[in-house]
């Protein structure tokens, strides 16, 4: 019998195990998919927003402006790449003016820092912007993340400090017994006292499972580009359209690696797991791109992906023990990067008050290290320091992805690590070979024989990301 | 004072391949021996020992070989000369130093490698245009590769990446493993290209499409793939003069694998941070007659000056780079009067040229092309400001195969632009 266990394993599921485990409790995190931030937490903008934007008074507003702070005190805790390098939504018509200047008073209302800029103070800082711009709203605490490094360290952490984590294990069912639950998955069932719901885009069925139906997810899917690197200045800050009766808008972005990012669309759709990407909707998503810079340059696309948010029916975060020990989790949809870590703080007071009550003191995990160990991260190392790495470890003098110029010794020390990939993907997410403009065309054999001798597989049982996306079929001899 | 390097050498070269190997030989034979070759891969020989198919070397050997057999005649002239070379040796940057270069690579056995060289090869290759690069809509099946990747996997692994082929581009890589994947048993349903006429040497069309039946869509792309594991399917369609979609003429196909061959990139990222002025057309850096780059003492040749499709055609540009770099570190190549510079420019149904300038008082100068569209029967006009200097009739040229002229100088009377055109004959 466990404590406690979570359902799903994004950012939500990883940030609340984490901060659980500076408790003595047994903590389950079971995760359908082969990895952890596999869902929306791995396929999103990577953007800590500031706060300026969700409505005052809702649940979105507080958990953002709270979570900001937060989450760049987890990324220093947890090696995790964030840049704090502000966002500035750009007007460039009247009507637009009109709408930044009531997100200017929504900063306020929400207590974030903001500053109203001009044409050509925007044009100072900003030189590849529009020059249709009119004004523009620099938000200084909102900042770039790397969203796979964040969802793995921080399960990484709480596995260290004493969470279990199952992969491939879907939730099919769960059982509410006098006082526990009884949750079922394909091949196995497991006891616990609580059940917390992260399980993203599918809460509401998990939800469903125990509680009475009183919400639903919608999954909305966001569609980009991305761009190799070229130019680390083009763009220093975050950009974004302000929203207006023509809609939404984008966002063009660096991320933690200089590549940058333009999208996301906005659609809701039928399929929850639908990952595709659409031409008409990219086109759309180059048009509005178009509203904050000239001319992005689409020579140096490298990929186009999406991801699917779950946003619930109410538009606002769930938080709440929605029946006797069953907490949700639920419709975490942007800004939930940014807020993860105020979710998480939140669902702690909530489960820990609620398990006291019912079942005495919980005690300190004494052990609780707020620490993993850092990245390798030769890049980011001097030649000295990298010639007494090799030394120690030849593996890191390998460079197997040329692109990135990652090494075989820091995809080893990937593979060491409490919340290891096992996939190609996997690698990719840790430490970044096949990010590059090759796309893995060099790289991915390299990977695979690396992954094929640590776990003792076949080529053919070695998969690019989910269950079934094998890349070779079977050996040309002998079948 | 410390030293800022570790080993010095009088030319580097990146990129152990067929031009690199080439341009390193031709270097040793002219009298310059301090040399040093770093490849990436554990062997010599770059991307030719996937190759396992025959027709390199008959314009080198007047003979028919197959790809691995291609690289060892030069690796064995490597060996012989005792060049030095180290594998598995990535290069990560390179960097000026006074009026030489610092290069930086790094592998297992040396660790992390500083080496100053007077004069740099650059023969780095090229990389296949992916998935990513031109948005393939549709689900993120896994199954979609490049065409060069699924030749690894299967020619040096020893693995079918699938059993049922769709083929996105003619390129002369994705005609090639048509072929292989019906060898080894799969089904290729087909091949589509987006152009109207084929990207793929006219050789490759007969022997790795006709001879087995396989149909090549021409005006076709694909719509979109379906799949959310391994593909399952691929939706091709008809696209008019424009480029967009016929409607009512989607076909499709039940594959477990689409290969890409949509292109090719020389592979210039050191260059690019280095600030070597790149050709926008080819990709590849811009040069001059002696193959040089915007840098003084960078040379560049192979599929990483500008993509060919003949390997013969490397290692000849290799050589001619070999002499130059040669020449270039003993003092002996002649030193550019920018007052006698002329360009050398794409007319009228030309893609690119390459070189982009020559010099009034040099020889020759052999320009490579490509055609923008297939010909027949037209003229390709040499001009130089309005007045023509040379006039060649040609029967056919397509944009799959590479053009080459030479342009003496003694026809140069002036310092006005060199245009290539092709006009109706």
């Amino acid at each position: 019998m466990f404590d406690v266990i979570i359902v799903g394993a994004g950012v939500i599921g990883s940030s609340i195990a984490r901060n659980l485990s500076k408790y003595k409790l047994s903590i389950l995190v079971l995760e359908k998919e082969n990895d952890v931030g596999d869902g929306a937490s791995g396929a999103n903008s990577a953007i800590i927003h500031s706060g300026y934007d969700p409505k005052p008074g809702t649940l979105k507003a507080e958990m953002n402006v709270k979570g900001n702070p937060l989450l760049y005190k987890a990324c220093s805790e947890l090696d995790v790449e964030a840049l704090r390098i502000g966002s500035i939504t750009l007007a460039n018509n009247d009507e637009e003016i009109e709408v930044l200047k009531d997100l200017a008073k929504r900063s306020e209302e929400n207590g974030v820092e903001y500053q109203l800029l001009d044409h050509d103070e925007l044009l100072k800082i900003e030189p590849n912007i529009t020059k249709q711009v009119k004004m523009g709203l620099l938000a200084p605490t909102a900042g770039i993340i790397n969203p796979f490094e964040l969802v793995v360290a921080l399960m990484e952490n709480a596995i260290d400090n004493g969470v279990e984590l199952k992969l491939n294990q879907e939730v099919i069912d769960i059982k509410k017994n006098d006082d526990s639950f009884t949750v079922f998955t394909k091949d196995n069932n497991y006891q616990a006292k609580y059940i917390i719901n992260a399980s993203g885009v599918y809460s509401d069925k998990v939800s469903e499972m125990v509680n009475p139906k009183f919400f639903t997810v919608n999954p909305r899917r966001g569609e980009y580009f991305v761009l190799d690197h070229f130019d680390n200045n083009f763009i220093k800050h975050t950009l974004f359209n302000v929203p207006t009766s023509k809609g939404k808008g984008v966002l063009v972005s660096p991320t933690t690696h200089f590549n940058y990012l333009v999208g996301p669309s906005s659609d809701f759709i039928n399929d929850k797991d639908s990952v595709a990407t659409v031409k008409e909707i990219l086109d759309e998503v180059k048009f509005n791109a178009k509203r904050l810079v000239d001319n992005v340059p689409y020579q140096y696309q490298i990929r186009v992906f999406s991801g699917v948010r779950a946003v619930s029916d109410n538009n606002d975060f769930i938080i709440e023990e929605t029946s006797k020990r069953f907490i949700n989790v639920a419709g975490i949809q942007s800004p939930g990067l940014a807020s993860s870590q105020a979710i998480a703080l939140k669902v702690e007071d909530i489960f820990i008050d609620s398990y006291q009550e019912l079942f005495g003191e919980v005690g300190k995990n004494e052990n609780f290290n707020p620490r993993r160990r850092p990245l390798i991260r030769l890049n980011k190392k001097t030649i000295e320091e990298r010639r007494e790495l090799i030394k120690k470890d030849p593996k890191l003098g390998r460079i197997i992805c040329r692109c990135e110029q990652i090494s075989e010794g820091e995809v080893l020390d990937v593979l060491n690590r409490s919340c290891p990939p096992h996939t190609i993907k996997g690698v990719k997410k840790r430490c970044r070979p096949g990010f590059g403009k090759c796309q893995g065309g060099f790289c991915e054999p390299l990977v695979m024989k690396i992954l094929q001798d640590y776990y003792g597989l076949d080529k053919t049982e070695i998969d690019y990301g989910k269950k079934g996306t094998y890349i070779t079929l079977c050996k040309t001899k002998n079948e | 004072m410390k030293k800022d390097y570790n080993l010095s050498y009088s030319i580097v070269v990146i990129g152990g391949g067929s031009a690199g190997m080439a341009s390193a030989i031709e270097a040793w034979d002219n009298g310059v021996k301090n040399i040093l070759i770093l490849e990436k891969e554990s062997h010599l020989g770059g991307i030719l020992l996937q190759c396992i198919h025959n027709g390199f070397g008959l314009h080198t050997f007047k003979e028919e070989l197959t790809g691995p057999e291609y690289a060892s005649r030069f690796e064995k002239e490597v060996l012989n000369r005792n060049i030095d070379y180290k594998l598995s040796s990535v290069v990560l940057k390179i960097e000026k130093y006074n009026d030489e270069f610092l290069v930086h690579y790094s592998n297992s056995q040396d660790g992390y490698v500083i080496v100053k060289a007077k004069a740099i090869i650059s023969a780095t290759g090229c990389s296949e245009r992916t998935r990513g690069a031109i948005g393939i809509p549709g689900d993120r099946s896994s199954g979609v590769m490049t065409a060069g990747l699924a030749q690894k996997y299967l020619n040096i692994e020893g693995y079918m990446v699938g059993k049922r082929v769709f083929i996105l581009g003619s390129g002369d890589i994705g005609l090639i493993m048509a072929r292989r994947m019906v060898l080894e048993g799969a089904k290729v349903l087909g091949v589509a290209e987006m152009m109207p006429y084929s990207n793929g040497l006219n050789r490759n069309i007969v022997q790795c499409l006709n001879d087995y039946n396989i149909p090549l869509y021409l005006h076709h792309t694909v719509k979109e793939t379906v799949g959310k594991t391994r593909l399952e399917k691929v939706i091709i369609q008809e696209l008019d003069d424009k480029f967009n979609f016929v409607p009512g003429t989607e076909k499709e196909f039940e594959v477990d694998t689409l290969l890409l061959s949509i292109g090719l990139i020389p592979s210039n990222p050191l260059l690019e941070n280095l600030g070597v002025a790149i050709h926008p057309r080819t990709k590849g850096p811009i040069v001059n007659q002696y193959l040089e780059t915007s840098i003084k003492g960078i040379f560049a040749c192979g599929n990483g000056l500008h993509v060919h499709d003949l390997v013969d055609f490397v290692s000849s540009e290799g050589k001619v780079v070999g002499l130059n770099a040669s020449k270039y570190v003993k003092g002996e190549l002649d030193k550019e009067d920018i007052n006698n510079k002329i360009n050398i420019m794409n007319g009228n149904g030309v893609g690119y040229v390459m070189p982009s300038f020559t010099n009034k008082d040099v020889d020759n100068t052999k320009v490579s092309f490509r055609v923008s569209k297939p010909y027949k029967n037209v003229i390709l006009n040499i001009k130089q400001g309005d007045n023509v200097i040379k006039s060649i009739k040609k029967p056919y040229m397509l944009p799959a195969e590479m053009e080459n002229v030479i342009i003496d100088s003694k026809l140069l009377s002036n310092l006005d632009n060199i245009t290539l055109e092709v006009i109706d004959g």
